[in-house]
């Protein structure tokens, strides 16, 4: 739970014509994907917490968490794809699950635990999950790819958990981690260059090292 | 994305207040359909008013031996929670079967209530629209009509129903919960808050200015086979084309309803009446005074074979 009086909104009147583009240099929070040629801009405080630190940000409440934290942060991993919650390459970790960052304001996430790829692993210390997509050749352009692994490590969580999916024969069974069910559940992740099959062998390896 | 205002609520009652307070503000809890809709301009609130915060989150026994299922609680936590995956079956198969793990996450027992049509013209703002934009025309009638309504649908609209999860409830008789700005509460039969378009398609349930849907509460289980049926044209992550919410027992008996095919779930207890006697007289009955296009009649068709499908599996 999360109290109102940690929130300062802001009304600001833009400018229109030339010093609204300077605003829009000077303030990338204004950027590009969050704003248009509107009068009114709101702004608010919040706290976010990604990858384990903090960042106090003021912003556009128009800001998707995919804006604030490729544009603000300049964590740049987590892709834009659609933008409309179709494609998955967005795809984060808040609080333990995975959700579309286009799909939800960041001024909503004040606190919460917000994970992205560049917090699962770096170069040299690679996530297994990373790993096991570099081994079994699980992309080819790499656009989607963050928002797969950060898709593919909750998938395993949420089999462990026992959470049940549309494949799952029996509901009061704990299901198993096969290529189907495995299948089902990353259906929220689209790869244009049709990796799938490599995928699952990836997330197959990890799921079997787990276990 | 237009402008808005933003404040996070600390009371159900006082989350009821704002939105009836502030003109042309809105509930946002998941926000999975207010998002996508708010980028396309489709939906334009000039104030959010946040109910994240709420303490509506869980999922209560009730004293009738059923449960209550607070409006926050999220469509993962809803289909795999024990209880409703033993007693309600049909609610979690319709829940799995819908979206993707990343929206199920997020979405709301409430906002899947509410959430809008997918009619390609409701999404098009180049397009009149007699649901975004009253009195601008149906692009649908007589346009592209694959996806849309077969029966209940109006001169003015033929926009469906979108959702999975409303169909299980009808079939379950939920009845919603809900809070005004007075901390008044009611309680409305599933049956009757979704309604149909007739000439102001603009005004989808029976909600009124202000009210927020605090719960959503299931009688107690009903034994049978708990199906939930959908066909579409992927495998998975894809809207019905048609769908079937069913508690089906041996004999054939049973109840149904219907995803689709209409403007809300739609179940009719003269059509269960005649399931004993086949997938056909039931079919026929359940889609008595439909209106197909020309585009869409394959439904009635889909809709019979389906639940021929779901009546030779329970009596198996």
């Amino acid at each position: 739970m999360y109290g109102s009086e940690d929130l300062e909104l802001n009304r600001r009147h833009l400018m229109a014509g030339a010093s609204a583009c300077a605003v829009v240099t000077a303030c990338p929070s204004a950027s590009w994907a969050a704003t248009e040629s509107t009068s009114d801009s709101v702004t608010s405080k919040v706290s976010l917490t990604v990858n384990g630190t903090s960042h106090e940000i003021d912003i556009d409440t128009r800001t998707t968490l995919l804006d604030a934290v490729r544009e603000h942060l300049h964590l740049t991993g987590a892709k834009k794809g659609c933008d409309h919650g179709q494609c998955g390459a967005c795809t984060m970790i808040v609080d333990g699950r995975r959700i579309n960052s286009c799909l939800t304001l960041a001024v909503m996430h004040q606190g919460d635990a917000i994970t992205t790829i560049e917090g699962l692993g770096k170069p040299g210390n690679l996530h297994p999950m990373q790993a096991a997509f570099v081994k079994h050749d699980g992309y080819q352009c790499g656009f989607c790819t963050p928002g797969q692994i950060c898709s593919g490590v909750a998938v395993l969580e949420e089999i462990k958990a026992g959470i049940p999916s549309h494949v799952t024969a029996d509901l009061n069974a704990t299901s198993a981690i096969t290529a189907d069910e495995i299948r089902e559940r990353m259906s929220g992740n689209i790869c244009r260059c049709g990796a799938y099959s490599n995928i699952v062998d990836a997330m197959t390896e990890v799921a079997g090292r787990q276990a | 994305m237009k402008s808005f205002t933003y404040e996070r609520a600390s009371s159900p009652a006082e989350a009821a207040a704002s939105v009836l307070r502030v003109p042309g503000a809105k509930f946002i809890a998941g926000g999975t359909n207010l998002l996508d809709l708010m980028k396309l301009q489709v939906e334009t609130p000039t104030h959010l008013v946040d109910v994240n915060g709420l303490d509506l989150d869980t999922i209560e026994p009730t004293e009738e031996g059923g449960l209550r299922i607070g409006a926050l609680v999220r469509n993962t936590d809803l289909a795999a929670d024990l209880r409703v995956r033993r007693g309600y079956g049909v609610l979690s198969r319709a829940l799995l079967s819908g979206a993707s793990g990343q929206l199920r996450n997020k979405a709301t027992t409430a906002g899947n209530l509410l959430q809008r049509t997918r009619c390609p013209y409701f999404y098009d703002t180049a397009q009149p629209c007699n649901k975004r934009q009253p009195g601008s025309g149906c692009s649908a009638i007589g346009g592209i009509s694959r996806q849309l309504a077969v029966v209940g649908a109006s001169e003015a609209c033929i926009a469906t129903h979108p959702g999975d999860m409303a169909v299980a409830m009808r079939v379950l008789d939920a009845n919603v919960e809900t809070v005004n700005d007075k901390g008044d509460t009611r309680t409305i039969p599933i049956a009757e808050f979704h309604r149909l378009p007739g000439d102001t398609p603009e005004i989808e349930t029976n909600l009124r200015p202000g009210e927020l849907i605090t719960a959503v509460t299931l009688p107690k289980p009903v034994s049978g086979m708990h199906v939930y049926r959908k066909v579409r044209d992927r495998a998975s992550y894809a809207f019905a084309l048609i769908s079937i919410a069913g508690i089906v027992q041996r004999d054939g008996t049973g109840r149904i309803a219907v995803g689709g095919v209409a403007p809300k779930p739609w179940r009719d207890e003269a059509a269960e009446a005649e399931l004993p006697k086949g997938a056909k007289a039931a079919t026929e009955r359940l889609f008595a005074g439909a209106k197909p296009t020309h585009d869409n009649a394959y439904k009635l068709k889909l809709t019979e074979r389906a639940l021929g499908a779901v009546l030779s599996e329970a009596r198996a």
